[in-house]
């Protein structure tokens, strides 16, 4: 199935103001969702007998930078019986220190989201709404900081070992 | 030391330095801790394999900190593994050694410039013997290790009690 006949069923199905837009450029065209309709789309693209992704192959994010201010976070779903592939991209503001910026968690969807939401927030500090078990994943949970965001900043001390080589400056 | 020629030919008996004997016991039967934390733990374990058989210098790995003598840092040290790397340590008994395997644990590898989430070396947490340089070394390196440790035994004197745990409570009076 091709893109455009997804997207169809899609919209035909749950109505075309969940999709924000697409992007045929990329070597995988994307399908963008608003941040508040995340939940509903996956859970229609599992569901729908048509659709049937089965499969979520991945949930990466990028940071745009401070300039641009968004996070983007894409999802790569794949159909094992159909052998059709589309990717998800929500984008989403960069938030502030004090409030992290928030999306939906789609564990209720795919259970295989729960470690790769908790391998975002670890790295980039998004919030995953609903997420059973929101916790770093790889780092220590004293870190500070989310070491994949453009302005990250080592911390300098942790645990009283210095974090930095001590000759490079 | 040389046992061969202290005998004295009659009734069997040795005659050597006490301190001598410890030694040599000790060099002869380090036991190492059996853990490891990145690829180097692979070629660490070629090296107790049959293929290299580091049992032969009575280097056997001990499922225990309580048992072993020697630890063997194979691989990278992270920020998470420095706590544990560090109560591990002090979970041994005295006298204990500790081999740094592999560029990682010596001074961060080719984490050095930009791992933000690598210690820069393990010597920064606990005291090392032996560095053994390589990015894995080859098992051959690691046995090269345990004979530079063993000579380092060897030459020791002064007998002495353990103090790592007396130096840990002065820490603690100290900071409190």
């Amino acid at each position: 199935m091709t893109f455009d006949q997804i997207r169809i069923i899609l919209t035909e199905k749950i109505g075309a103001e969940f999709v924000s837009g697409e992007d045929k450029g990329e070597l995988q065209p994307q399908l963008n969702v608003h941040a508040d309709s995340l939940r509903k789309v996956c859970s229609e693209l599992l569901s729908n007998s048509d659709l049937y992704f089965d499969f979520l192959s991945s949930i990466t994010a990028v940071d745009n930078g401070t300039s641009v201010n968004t996070f983007d976070l894409l999802y790569h779903l794949y159909s094992i019986p159909y052998n059709h592939s589309l990717v998800l991209k929500v984008t989403i503001p960069r938030g502030t220190d004090e409030s992290l910026p928030s999306v939906d968690s789609i564990c209720s969807v795919w259970q295989g989201a729960n470690w790769q939401e908790r391998e975002i927030y670890d790295m980039f500090g998004i919030l995953f709404n609903d997420h059973p078990d929101l916790r770093r994943i790889l780092l220590p949970e004293d870190w500070i900081g989310f070491p994949l965001r453009k302005d990250y900043q080592t911390q300098e001390f942790y645990h009283g070992i210095k974090v930095e080589n001590p000759i490079s400056n | 030391m040389n046992l061969s020629q202290a005998k004295t030919g009659s009734g069997g008996i040795v005659l050597t330095k006490l301190d001598d004997v410890v030694n040599w016991a000790r060099l002869s039967s380090l036991w190492p801790m059996g853990f490891g934390i990145a690829c180097c733990a692979i070629e660490m374990m070629g090296a107790y394999a049959s293929g290299y058989d580091l049992d032969r210098f009575g280097v056997f790995p001990r499922p225990s900190p309580r048992q072993s003598d020697v630890m063997i840092v194979a691989g990278t040290v992270t920020f998470k593994m420095a706590d544990r790397i560090r109560r591990l340590y002090e979970q041994m008994p005295e006298p204990r050694y500790v081999i740094s395997m592999g560029s990682c644990s010596n001074c961060g590898g080719p984490y050095w410039e930009h791992g933000y989430h690598v210690v820069k070396g393990v010597d920064k947490i606990i005291p090392v013997d032996i560095y053994v340089p390589g990015c894995p070394p080859r098992p051959e390196a690691l046995i090269g290790g345990f004979l530079k440790l063993q000579e380092k035994i060897r030459n020791e004197q002064n007998l002495s009690a353990p103090k790592a745990i007396q130096n840990l409570l002065n820490q603690k009076q100290a900071s409190s």
